[in-house]
């Protein structure tokens, strides 16, 4: 068993498309205590700028994480879910996820490296609205402890 | 040396108290900074109730979130916060700086250690503060964050690339 390096550069079909509600922005916002009218308020995000209500920066990973997953839980790939953590996190931006956007996520398996005893994934995921609009690539690192050598 | 202008909401005593934050678009100003430019530091405490909170909203239910009996039986010393849960505040450190959540062009960390969250009424801190370590062209700058909880560095290589006014 072990992570299966011809896997790497695969990419997995897009995800079901996922709709961002501002009751969504604004409970997540609330779960990290940011009082931040713009992540709640229309008006207020739009006086500043804004088209709608816009999400905190790490927000991007409530959507992301169905396309990860897509790749990390593939049976082929062999990763030990068990002895995964979450080793590095990055998002580049080509705008703000706004309430209202309609997006995919298409990952791909940008790495497979070893690191000591341990294995590190990235998945590279686009965060694409449905009319085909970047929004976001988030790249996520797992760490599989003791995952090198197998 | 240059004295960054802080919004009114940084001297605010913690989490859910800051006000005014729709007044802070685009406060900072590229022209204000420099390469050394220190950012003021802040505490943002950490309950169990906030990783409960985080579990819904998130949608990540890894029970050593919330769990102390599973968590110290896979060897953690108490439950731990999410990784990205952290982020989330070093998050919120930029964009209170900044002032708007759609100046921050990229963001990046490395997680070297957990935020361990007992399960009492203090809870944990997370310390984070940061530095302007480059400017950019086209208004941009390259902020070095840094997070602590006790005497643990909990985020590592953390930047982000924000554009300023």
């Amino acid at each position: 068993m072990g992570i299966n390096r011809d896997y790497l550069g695969r990419t997995y079909p897009p995800t079901e498309p996922y709709e961002v509600s501002r009751v969504k922005i604004a409970e997540f916002a609330t779960a990290i205590g940011d009082s931040n009218p713009l992540y709640r308020d229309r008006a207020a995000a739009q006086a500043a700028g804004h088209r709608d209500v816009p999400a905190p920066p790490t927000f991007p990973i409530v959507i992301s994480m169905a396309g990860s997953a897509k790749a990390l839980m593939d049976p082929g790939l062999g990763v030990n879910y068990a002895m995964v953590v979450h080793g590095e996190q990055r998002f580049e931006y080509s705008r703000p996820v706004y309430a209202g956007d309609v997006v995919t996520c298409r990952s791909t398996i940008a790495d497979i490296r070893d690191a000591g005893r341990n294995v590190l994934l990235t998945t590279q995921t686009e965060i694409s609205t449905v009319e085909g609009e970047h929004v976001c690539t988030a790249y996520s690192t797992v760490v599989e402890r003791g995952g090198a050598g197998n | 040396m240059y004295a960054p202008r802080i919004p009114r909401s940084w001297s605010a005593a913690g989490p859910g108290t800051e006000r005014g934050a729709s007044e802070m678009t685009a406060q900072v100003k590229y022209d204000d900074v420099e390469a050394g430019t220190e950012l003021e530091p802040r505490t943002y405490p950490v309950q169990r109730i906030d990783l409960v909170k985080y579990c819904g909203a998130s949608g990540d239910f890894n029970v050593i979130h919330w769990n102390e009996r599973i968590a110290k039986s896979v060897g953690l010393p108490d439950v731990i916060a999410h990784g990205m849960f952290t982020m989330a505040e070093a998050g919120r450190y930029v964009t209170d700086w900044i002032g708007d959540p759609g100046a921050v062009l990229d963001f990046g960390v490395r997680f070297s250690a957990p935020v361990v969250v007992p399960d009492d009424d203090i809870g944990a801190t997370i310390e984070v503060g940061g530095k302007v370590e480059e400017k950019l062209d086209d208004n941009r700058v390259v902020l070095a964050l840094t997070a602590r909880s006790g005497d643990a560095k909990v985020l590592s290589r953390t930047r982000a690339v924000v554009k300023l006014a």
